[in-house]
């Protein structure tokens, strides 16, 4: 077999490494002449679906969900257009087979710029599925059955984390699918039942609602756990009157498959106890995510997980229970899944290792993007966290509804488009967390999260100038508290 | 400063707001009989700890605040309640003493009686309630005849109702005694106070204060700064009159209510920028898995009509919200004839004169034109292309300002065949950088550029609509001549402000010659102290709709309320709504290397990509976005510049962070929102 003798041993592609190689002073192989092998497999799916390098993100997360959300935006564009005098026949059909496979095709352009980054910074990639032998070494079998050996004075764990499957109903794994699947269906999904609360769900549904399918969303008990309530309410609110459909308060109990081909799911009501049927063509499985750690060997090594959750346990510089051995991303207890974190948490952590930094990673007041229809961004505290962490009497929140300079004239409704902001009370009024529900969310959000890391006051949000006309004016307009009572409903220009 | 004044010198002067302190008073008071409600006093009480009379106790009063909701018609300039009371609670050491007007068997009298004092008060510019016999009250108006001042004058011992009077002024005043003296409209109180007063020169600049004029305030112009003005000052309990009128363009344009940004500005501009975005998400969606292969046309009529439509409800809107707030409306052109009076002329030409203590001239400008054969006669500016009722065709736009290039974008969006003609640089004022990228990228979709040329001359070839116009224009470096024929020619060349006829040299405000704008001090106080001015027309500030929202909502906040607040000018971020947008806050690379030196800068740029260009087939390598960092001062950042998709959106948080202070190393410290553009900053410099 291969024995290798890398320095820094990566496993997983999760931590996308050509991600951050380039940013400033991070390449520490290229910079200090380490030694560096990544080794990344892709176990496929139940249903089969495999992919190439660049981990959750780049395959079966972010970019192609983004990318399918961007299709059904398109769609309601085309029906915006003949307000705006483009003169486009209605309706206009939509091919997902076509959309599949230029979404895939990008995709696969990203694993392949991945693996040609790895190279030219002479990072070893191995496609091997490893687990640790002992607390230096890991071990895979690659394709041809040859067995290599990796050793390395560092090892990063970074295996992230895949969908959840409810073993437990019956024809669950048999017939439904997840988001490792649905990117990489080459035919449409048809009529699909997506069963789950979390952002992935109501993203997938939204899509696909968009893109013109019939799409429900079976949701146990709240929606966005752990998102602010009030913004997270509206989010469905504004998908129920689009046309996605929800069964709220329903736990599905078994799958099966009708002679048709469609699958028959049955759910129980759980407020009625009544059970009820419906019939699908896809049925999607989003209710959450496991990490990959439990073909690890992580025993062999001495790193220690939560037993509750097979996460792995790390200190604030993403270090193990075994000192040379690190982990960062999805697969960590206590983080946020996302990819810059990741990202900046794998950057900061070879800063430290190899650059002489001492740089923690602040997980604090880290934005984020809901891409629903309307999207949804955030950055900060919720409501409710606010609250409860200073008390009702001590959080100031500034609201306001807008409508979008562009909804006017394409005669959009815009009751669900509002943006609030979570401030202390107390004079500066430090701003805690900022909501904003509307058009390009992930766009306004981001330099609010810099301000917010500033330190921004609400008086300094307001001292801002708006630029006119945007929705991320709104923002800096924010002029009613929640504690007034007054109409947050903006008028006028 | 007012307020300042106030304070010192113990004077018991308290300026009266009509109806202004009701929802204070009502708050405060102990429960009245609910139908009908009692007219909100016209004066607040100051109180008097001391005995009656005395002139030596300090006085106490709250400043304005969280007016409420009173009866409709009563007082005219007011608004329901709002946050921002919470924001001027009464300083610590004052305090408000409020008297409770109790329903009494005679309390409709009584009201009358109160109504006709405070009549008596605001229409009187000095009012002594006296009586004929008393000493004090001889000295009192002594001093008014020493100063020359002519006082009206009421002795409550020659009247029938004078006890009344009297009770009713002691209400309002919490002065039992006489002589009870008003300044325009400002109770000074009794003989020693007025005399106090009159020693701390309280009184004469109280006397200075005209009361006699038809308004508080009057705004000659009704865009963005105007209207923001009036409202915030309606709400402060002023009486405010609004002046706009729109002299028709020479092509015979003219609109409603709300100035430039709502009817040929900002909003139909960036509707139209909508409109020709939507024609690239047409060609994207394809890509994307919709299908049709039609060739999509675009109608011109349809989305003008749909944007007029949208903006006949904005100016809709305007007029209701001014009503709302009692704000007079008048559709005339105001021109100032003499100090503190303006003639309103309306569209038959019928003149009215109004007066107000104090004005702000928020006209701002207008397009200018070439001066050249043909120019106003044939060509359309910006202030005519929103409303046009045909497709303009093959278009020439003469002028590189913003307007120049966001039309020229979203024109040849509609595919229309579009050239934009350039005497020098794109963009002046810009980053140059920027600028050309903006330039370049509108080149390579479609649009063609003719550098270092002006036209000379326009000549209509055939009449219609579009007709056909040759325009000859020469090099701006040699002799070469060229020759085009357009269906329209659209003028972008800059704008002129509206400030040579409008009487400004009749009160002596004085204008930048040169320019035509208006200088103004830190408060936007022009040369003549009670002319303040707002907006495009003022020298040296940006001509943006938010900034000049803001200034004059702060100017009235600082004429009319408690607010110390000026408006910032500095870090304003704007955008460019071309084919790709370009957003910025801070300065442009040029500006930042004159004034901080280059050895003291680092610039950290980048190209990126847009995901949903990835797919859609669009180019690589052509969006951008750069810092600029001081050195000198922990990497701050001083500049920021995007050019990108929905560059507007993520340029906002980022100025919003530039206020608070950012820095490179906090940028970095900052994670992504992936995958978005906005990200770039954190992922790529």
């Amino acid at each position: 077999g291969y024995l290798g003798d890398a320095t820094q041993g990566c496993l997983g592609g999760r931590w996308a490494y050509g991600e951050h190689a380039g940013a400033g002073g991070a390449d520490a192989t290229a910079q200090l002449g380490r030694k560096v092998a990544v080794v990344d497999y892709v176990e496929p799916s139940p249903r089969g679906t495999r992919w190439g390098l660049g981990g959750t993100c780049v395959n079966v997360g972010c970019i192609p969900k983004k990318l399918m959300h961007q299709a059904a935006l398109l769609g309601g564009l085309i029906r915006d257009a003949p307000h705006y005098g483009w003169e486009v026949a209605q309706p206009v059909p939509h091919d997902w087979r076509k959309m599949a496979e230029a979404v895939q095709n990008h995709v696969k352009s990203l694993n392949w710029g991945h693996r040609v980054q790895l190279q030219d910074r002479k990072v070893k990639y191995f496609n091997i599925k490893a687990s640790f032998v002992d607390e230096h070494t890991v071990c895979g079998v690659a394709k041809g059955g040859k067995e290599i050996l990796l050793s390395a004075d560092h090892i990063i764990i970074a295996t992230g984390g895949r969908p959840r499957y409810p073993t437990h109903i019956e024809g669950a794994l048999e017939y439904g699918i997840t988001s490792d699947d649905i990117f990489w269906l080459k035919e449409s999904p048809g009529k699909t039942l997506v069963v789950g609360a979390s952002y992935v769900a109501l993203e997938c549904a939204g899509f696909l609602t968009g893109i013109g399918l019939d799409a429900t969303v079976m949701i146990r008990s709240i929606p966005l756990r752990g998102f602010d309530q009030q913004m997270s309410s509206m989010v469905i609110e504004h998908m129920a009157s689009h046309g996605t459909q929800f069964l709220r308060g329903c736990a599905p109990s078994r799958v099966r498959r009708l002679p048709d081909g469609h699958l028959q799911v049955t759910w129980e009501d759980r407020t009625t106890g009544k059970e009820d049927t419906g019939t699908f063509d896809t049925v999607l499985w989003a209710i959450g995510r496991v990490p990959d750690t439990r073909s690890l060997n992580l025993e062999k090594a001495g790193v220690d997980t939560s037993p509750d959750t097979q996460k792995i346990l790390v200190d604030s510089r993403e270090g193990t229970s075994v000192p040379h051995i690190y982990a960062i991303g999805d697969v960590v207890e206590g983080r946020p899944e996302l990819t810059p974190t990741a990202i900046m948490a794998g950057r900061l952590l070879v800063q430290r290792l190899f650059g002489g930094s001492s740089d923690l990673m602040d997980y604090d007041n880290v934005p984020t993007t809901v891409f629903t229809p309307l999207e949804y961004g955030c950055v900060g505290l919720s409501e409710e966290e606010a609250v409860a962490r200073h008390g009702q009497e001590h959080v100031e929140v500034y609201h306001a509804h807008y409508k979008p300079l562009e909804f006017t004239v394409a005669g959009r409704d815009a009751s669900q488009c509002y943006v609030k902001m979570v401030c202390l009370r107390e004079p500066p009024q430090l701003v805690l967390g900022l909501h904003f529900l509307g058009p390009n969310a992930g766009e306004v959000t981001q330099g609010f999260a810099l301000g917010i890391k500033c330190g921004a006051s609400y008086a300094q949000v307001m001292r801002t100038v708006g630029i006119h006309p945007t929705c991320s004016e709104e923002v800096v307009k924010l002029r009613i508290s929640k504690r007034s009572g007054l109409d947050p409903t903006v008028t006028g220009c | 400063m007012r307020r300042a004044v106030l304070g010192v010198g113990r004077a018991a002067a308290w300026r009266i707001r009509a109806g202004a302190e009701s929802g204070q008073q009502r708050q405060r008071s102990p429960p009245l009989s609910p139908v009908p409600a009692p007219p909100p006093p016209a004066f607040r009480f100051v109180s008097r700890p001391g005995p009656a009379g005395s002139e030596s106790e300090t006085v106490e009063q709250s400043p304005p605040q969280s007016p409420g909701p009173g009866k409709a018609g009563d007082a005219p300039n007011r608004r329901s309640g709002h946050v921002r009371g919470a924001r001027v609670l009464s300083p610590p050491g004052r305090r408000a003493h409020l008297s409770s007007p109790g329903p009494s068997s005679s309390s409709e009298a009584r009201e009358e009686l109160r109504r006709r004092l405070r009549e008596l008060i605001e229409r009187s510019r000095v009012m002594i309630f006296s009586k004929s016999y008393c000493p004090h009250s001889t000295r009192v108006k002594e001093l008014f005849s020493s100063l020359g001042v002519e006082c009206n004058v009421l002795e409550l011992d020659q009247v029938d109702d004078g006890a009344k009077i009297q009770e009713v002024l002691s209400e309002i005043t919490n002065q039992k005694t006489v002589p009870n003296v008003f300044v325009n409209k400002v109770h000074v109180g009794g003989c020693d106070q007025t005399f106090q007063a009159y020693q701390s020169g309280l009184l004469q600049k109280l006397l200075e204060e005209e009361s006699a004029y038809d308004y508080d305030l009057i705004i000659v112009g009704g865009g963005s700064g105007g209207l923001s003005c009036a409202k915030e000052a309606a709400i402060l309990g002023k009486k405010v009159m609004v002046l706009d009128f729109v002299v028709p363009s020479p092509q015979g344009t003219s609109w409603g209510l709300g100035g430039t940004c709502v009817n040929v500005g900002c909003i139909p501009k960036k509707l139209m920028h909508q409109a020709a975005l939507l024609g690239q998400a047409l060609c994207d969606s394809r890509k994307f898995g919709w299908e049709y292969d039609q060739q999509v046309k675009h109608n011109w009529e349809t989305m003008t009509k749909a944007i007029q439509n949208h903006i006949s409800s904005l100016n809709w809107g305007y007029r209701l919200s001014l009503r709302e707030k009692a704000v007079a409306y008048v559709n005339s052109y105001g021109e100032f004839v003499e100090h503190h009076k303006i003639k309103a002329t309306n569209k038959k030409g019928q003149e009215t004169y109004y007066t107000a203590a104090q004005f702000v001239i928020a006209t701002g400008e207008r397009p200018r034109y070439l001066g050249i054969q043909g120019d106003k006669e044939y060509c359309i500016t910006s202030d005519d292309l929103f409303s046009l009722p045909y497709c303009p065709g093959k278009t020439l736009v003469v002028g590189a300002s913003y307007v120049a290039l966001e039309c020229a974008g979203f024109l040849a969006g509609f595919g229309l065949d579009v050239t934009v003609m350039v005497r020098s640089i794109l963009l002046r004022g810009f980053d140059q950088e920027m600028a050309e990228k903006v330039g370049s990228y509108m080149e390579q979709h479609g649009v063609k550029f003719l550098r270092k040329f002006i036209p000379v001359m326009i000549q209509q070839l055939e009449k219609g609509s579009p007709g056909k116009l040759k325009v000859l224009a020469k090099s701006t470096e040699g002799t070469e001549t060229i020759e085009g024929v357009y269906n329209t020619v659209l003028l972008a060349i800059g704008r002129d402000s509206c400030t040579r006829k409008i009487g400004l040299e009749k009160i002596g405000v004085k204008i930048n010659e040169k320019s035509g704008k208006i200088p103004v001090n830190d408060v936007e106080q022009t040369s003549v102290p009670y002319v303040y001015a707002v907006g495009d027309i003022l020298e040296g500030r940006p001509e943006l709709t938010p900034v000049a929202i803001q200034s004059g909502k702060l100017l009235a906040r600082r004429l009319f309320g408690a607010s110390l607040e000026k408006c910032d000018y500095i870090n304003v971020p704007t955008t460019v709504f071309t084919p790709l947008e370009y957003g910025c806050c801070g300065l442009a690379e040029e500006k930042a290397i004159e004034v901080y030196k280059k050895e003291n800068l680092e610039i950290y740029h980048t190209l990126f990509w847009p995901l949903e260009w990835t797919v859609a087939g669009r180019e690589n390598n052509t969006c951008y976005a750069k810092i600029i960092c001081n050195k000198l001062d922990h990497d701050r950042v001083i500049g920021f510049h995007i050019l990108g998709p929905n560059a507007g959106e993520v340029t906002q948080g980022f100025a919003a962070a530039m206020k608070c202070g950012l820095t490179k190393q906090l940028l970095d410290d900052t994670i992504g929102i992936h995958p978005t553009c906005g990200e770039v900053g954190n992922r790529r410099f």
